[in-house]
């Protein structure tokens, strides 16, 4: 019952439910898309080059003469599960050490609270920038170095919200009982974060798949010939006016799931 | 003054906090690299074809690469301490020097930005703000979500296109006159400006809504008056509160930019450095747009205290 009256508190407004369109679009393509069109991302025909769109290429090639769609699909699963990725690696640590910050309290609470503005004490690129300077181009300091800079906001979140649930009535009541923190937490705290954890996963997801393109963009992300969103622009940008198509896809991609999580999300929690 | 003193020691710890992450990092970084350290660093010196075994020896007994790690990190902070960026293994120039020369180029980038971000988005929230519902809102609205969610790479090239080679109004590369400023300073602040005119449309609607506002027009204000007096202030503080938060995204943009138009700033400096592994050089860049996040961030905060007389105390 109470779930059901705050799906309907929250409602599914036009903004929502354009989100969720878009989002879904995007991973759709990102799952069935690799599936569907076929051939190899890497497979380049120098005869072709920069052709317009035909039959056996969709939306036409690139400058090495691959399908601009293959690559478009392949693009959109490295995107999509990477970020995805993220999400989980930056959120359950986040999560737990949130909880255990505000359980726990006195001195568990201070060091966790100072870690966590240590790592918010630079930009967030900037941190994933030095770590993927351990291994330009390689996908796991990627990974790390988003994860690290992104599960602090997961902690807080987490803490402050959990912080003001655990001294609520309704816990109060549950502990003297006799419940125990497993049952207060799955019964009283942990759904009432439900929707917080869902608008800091879309801008998780968000941010993640921005970053993802814009160091690929400049060169020091994923290497070619990676099929990559950033760096399939960035390849084409010579050759914006021979074959715009080629570079304008990618950037409506990443503009789409972008623009989707945001509307999904809602309002900025911070 | 309580109030001033401890939002200033707060960002003194975050300062900090910035120069032992970003170096520690660094020294990290140095170690894990794979190659012996001592040979990259005579390579720098003396030239790759002409380092010897005995030219990597006295560079790792000069440089002290064969003591301890935890020694080697107390020299390495020691040297820091006495403002000594080191060398860039590229150019071989001392990086305080490159640093000093790009940090010009980078605030002046940065402040064209911020002030976009600023006047712009807040003016036109506040316009939009004034009839909710109106068209300048909608149309605004749906604007500044479009912009916020455009990557700042592909507004970057989209600007390129449009204005540099479309239209022919500005030039795409260059950073000596006025005008090669403006369409980085856009690309990077125009996301900005949209959520900044989000927030201040919302303050203004807040602000038009409460009771002060209804009471200053039974005093028989003029409603132009009373949005005078009372909406900019109000409207002032979550816009200065979200830009604070949100300066992470300016840094961020900082080094997409001046990467994509060829600004010789500090952000292009880091992706080179970072490109060509050079250490020193990636630690003094990372170090001064660490240093600059804190600064701008102490500027919004003491900002926020002369807008907000309830915060001083």
């Amino acid at each position: 019952m109470r779930g059901l009256r705050r799906i309907a508190a929250r409602g599914h407004s036009p903004a929502r439910l354009m989100g969720g369109t878009l989002v879904g679009l995007v991973v759709l393509m990102a799952i069935l898309g690799p599936l569907l069109v076929e051939g190899s991302p890497t497979r380049q025909d120098l005869s072709a080059v920069l052709d317009p769109p035909s039959a056996d290429a969709l939306l036409g090639r690139d400058h090495l003469g691959r399908s601009v769609l293959v690559r478009l699909v392949h693009a959109a699963r490295l995107s999509v599960s990477l970020g995805a990725a993220t999400v989980v690696a930056a959120a359950v640590p986040g999560i737990l050490l949130g909880l255990l910050a505000a359980w726990a309290g006195g001195w568990t609470d201070r060091v966790l609270s100072g870690l966590g503005d240590a790592v918010l004490a630079l930009p967030g690129l900037l941190l994933v920038l030095l770590v993927v300077a351990l291994a330009p181009g390689a996908f796991w300091p990627l990974f790390l170095g988003l994860s690290l800079a992104m599960w602090v906001e997961w902690f807080r979140v987490t803490r402050a919200a959990s912080g003001a649930l655990l001294a609520s009535p309704a816990v109060e009541a549950a502990r003297l009982l006799g419940f125990g923190p497993w049952h207060v937490l799955r019964r009283h705290v942990l759904p009432e974060m439900a929707p917080l954890f869902g608008t800091l996963a879309a801008f998780g997801f968000a941010g993640a798949v921005l970053a993802v393109g814009a160091l690929g963009f400049i060169g020091i992300g994923l290497r070619p010939p990676t099929a990559e969103w950033g760096l399939m622009m960035v390849e084409l940008l010579p050759h914006y006016d021979e074959a715009p198509l080629a570079m304008l896809a990618p950037a409506l991609c990443l503009f789409a799931l972008v623009l989707g999580l945001q509307l999904l999300a809602g309002r900025d929690p911070r | 003054m309580g109030g001033v003193v401890r939002a200033l020691l707060r960002r003194a710890v975050q300062a900090v906090l910035v120069t032992v992450l970003v170096s520690g990092l660094c020294f990290t970084l140095v170690r894990l690299l794979p190659g012996d350290q001592a040979l990259r660093v005579a390579e720098g010196r003396y030239g790759y074809d002409r380092v010897t075994t005995a030219s990597a020896d006295a560079v790792r007994a000069e440089l002290g690469l064969d003591r301890p790690a935890a020694e080697q990190f107390m020299a390495w902070v020691a040297r820091l301490a006495q403002g000594d960026l080191g060398v860039s293994l590229v150019t071989g120039d001392r990086v305080v020097e490159e640093v000093a020369y790009q940090l010009g180029h980078t605030l002046l980038l940065s402040l064209a930005a911020l002030s976009l971000a600023l006047l712009a988005g807040p003016a036109l929230g506040l316009f939009a703000g004034l009839r909710p519902g109106g068209v300048l809102d909608q149309a605004g609205m749906v604007g500044a979500a479009a912009l916020r969610a455009l990557p700042v790479f592909a507004l970057g090239i989209g600007l390129m296109l449009l204005f540099g080679v479309t239209l022919g109004w500005l030039p795409v590369a260059g950073f000596h006159a006025t005008e090669n400023l403006v369409l980085p300073a856009l690309a990077l602040g125009l996301g900005l400006a949209a959520a900044s005119a989000r927030v201040a449309r919302d303050a203004t609607v807040a602000a038009t809504s409460a009771p002060f506002f209804g009471f200053a027009l039974l005093r028989g204000l003029t409603r132009a008056q009373a949005v005078r007096q009372h909406v900019p202030r109000n409207a002032a503080v979550p816009v200065l509160a979200y830009l604070g938060v949100n300066l992470a995204l300016l840094v961020e943009g900082v080094v997409v930019v001046e990467s994509l138009f060829g600004w010789p700033g500090i952000g292009h400096a880091l992706s080179h450095a970072i490109a060509a592994r050079d250490v020193p050089m990636l630690q003094g860049t990372a170090l001064s747009l660490g240093l600059i996040f804190v600064a701008l961030n102490a500027f919004t905060d003491l900002a926020i205290l002369a807008a907000d007389p309830r915060r001083r105390g």
